[in-house]
């Protein structure tokens, strides 16, 4: 798909708005020509004031595929300008303008089109995970062989973005480690903290698999992560990053 | 095609007579950076005048600041729209670095730690317009906000106040420094809105 | 001021380019390096966007934008290298 010939201004209808997490909501838009996105693509949100004032924030998009239904799940950012409109007032109805599909650098797709049969690390800190929704329902749905492997860091349970949806997929087979840094659930058998390099060593496939390997979160998460992944002997140019801005 | 967003009105935005046109009255302030900051030790710091013949004069930090440091009241206005009234800053007048400097030139390039650059009629840095600038807001510059020392021209817009300052040097044309090469005006008045080319 | 990758240049460079730049080889002028401009660092919270590469840290592209204009300078690549549809 190449959906960067058809990057475009769209009109979308909020058809779908309910919280996600205690500070974030997963947004459903109906967009009519919506071309269809990649998964790891985001979209651009602007918003305008009665007096012309724009504001303008890039969201991953959380679904992958043709259809015209483009799936978000936005965090609230405590200073934010765009976020907190979009979890607090946002409506069912409102219509919102977006500019997607956008991004080509930070995007998964199928064997049958990239002809790369490497295994496929993902590593999520807190809302970084959406891009990587997009990426494992793309996988299901294409039924791909490539071994996929999730690693989602949280601060505690409640923080953790479509756990219905990744219990589902974790059924079905797909790995998915989580690392708590604040609060573990009940049944958790190691304690909460921070996650370390060895706990990514023990995670995430090993450099001599080769993976391909989709780190996305906020900056601080990002460059701690690919640091140690080259420390641990991955290769720089197999490592893509989304980094969030901040801490 | 923008559509008012319905429910949207921004952050809060003031109005004040005392704003340049497109400008907003804003109560933080915002860091704008095209690069990584810079961290460098007063005991390092250094400025040099550069003539528009080679000739070079420096200072080491505790050699600028006694030519004498002063305070100044000024409101700020960053091309990205936002405005700062009223503002506190201490500094050592350019009048004062460039007295007893012989030049012909009529244009200086400010020049930062990390590469900065940006142009200034030489005239509109003195007469008490322009200063080297070491604190803000009663502290000491943070290096986020162009400290230890940073270029303070409040009458152009706020790129033009080059953050990491370390020196100046004359020039006989107006040669773009970096965000003038990029887009933006040559001079910068905010209250004839001179933003881009 | 700490930075975000290159594809965050992916909105901006849409409206001017009809292919993707982010997935684009450029090699930087000051040090010689080749890579994604996908992969530059890139600071946004700023007069305008400014991308760097990811190596020696000098400025690849600058993009300057208001409603009706864009600014691009593309002065710190030698020249990009984009691969043709399929």
């Amino acid at each position: 798909m190449t959906a960067a010939a058809r990057t475009a201004w769209y009109t979308g209808t909020v058809v779908e708005a309910r919280p996600e997490t205690s500070s974030a909501r997963r947004i459903v838009i109906d967009v009519p020509d919506w071309p269809g996105n990649d998964a790891g693509q985001h979209l651009d949100v602007r918003l305008t004031a009665p007096d012309g004032y724009q504001a303008q924030r890039s969201y991953s998009i959380a679904s992958a595929g043709a259809g015209t239904r483009v799936e978000l799940a936005v965090d609230e950012l405590p200073d934010g300008e765009v976020s907190p409109f979009l979890v607090e007032d946002l409506a069912v109805g409102d219509k919102l303008e977006l500019h997607g599909p956008l991004g080509g650098y930070f995007v998964w797709m199928p064997q049958a089109v990239t002809q790369d049969a490497r295994p496929v690390q993902l590593i999520a800190g807190g809302s970084g995970v959406v891009p990587f929704l997009a990426m494992v329902r793309a996988h299901a749905d294409a039924a791909d062989p490539t071994p996929f492997r999730l690693l989602y860091a949280v601060r505690q349970p409640d923080d953790v973005f479509y756990r219905q949806e990744l219990a589902k997929l974790a059924a079905d087979g797909l790995q998915i480690d989580y690392v708590y840094s604040r609060t573990a659930p009940h049944d958790w058998p190691v304690p909460a903290g921070r996650i370390t390099k060895e706990a990514l060593a023990g995670f995430a496939i090993p450099a001599s698999d080769k993976p391909r390997v989709y780190i996305c979160g906020s900056t601080g998460f990002v460059e701690l992560i690919a640091g140690w992944l080259i420390e641990l002997g991955h290769d720089a140019g197999d490592i893509r990053t989304e980094r969030f801005g901040g801490k | 095609m923008s559509f008012v967003t319905r429910g949207f009105s921004g952050r809060n935005r003031e109005r004040d007579p005392r704003l340049p046109p497109g400008q907003t009255k804003v109560e933080d302030w915002p860091v704008l950076s095209a690069g990584p900051t810079p961290k460098i030790d007063t005991a390092d710091w250094s400025f040099t005048v550069t003539t528009e013949t080679g000739a070079q004069t420096h200072w080491s930090w505790d050699e600028l600041r006694a030519l004498g440091i002063e305070d100044i009241t000024t409101d700020i206005h960053c091309v990205t729209h936002w405005s700062k009234l009223e503002m506190p800053w201490r500094g050592v007048p350019i009048d004062k670095i460039l007295a007893g400097i012989p030049t012909h030139a009529k244009y200086v390039m400010a020049h930062s730690y990390g590469g900065y650059t940006t142009n200034v009629p030489l005239d509109e840095l003195l007469n008490g317009q322009a200063w080297v600038a070491f604190e803000a807001e009663g502290v000491p510059l943070d290096p986020e906000h162009g400290g230890p020392a940073r270029l303070l021209v409040p009458h152009l817009y706020f790129w033009k106040s080059a953050k990491w300052v370390n020196g100046l040097t004359l020039m006989d044309k107006d040669d773009p420094g970096f965000w003038e090469q990029a887009g933006y005006n040559l001079h910068g008045d905010p209250w004839k809105e001179e933003r881009y080319w | 001021m700490t930075h975000i990758d290159g594809n965050a240049l992916a909105g901006q460079l849409s409206d001017l380019f009809a292919f993707d730049l982010t997935t684009a080889i450029g090699r930087c002028v000051n040090c010689g390096t080749a890579g994604m401009i996908g992969a530059a660092m890139v600071y946004v919270a700023s007069p305008g966007t400014v991308a760097r590469c990811p190596h020696c840290g000098a400025v690849l592209a600058t993009i300057v934008e208001t409603d009706d204009t864009i600014w691009l300078s593309l002065a710190g690549v030698t020249a990009i290298e984009v691969a043709k549809k399929a």
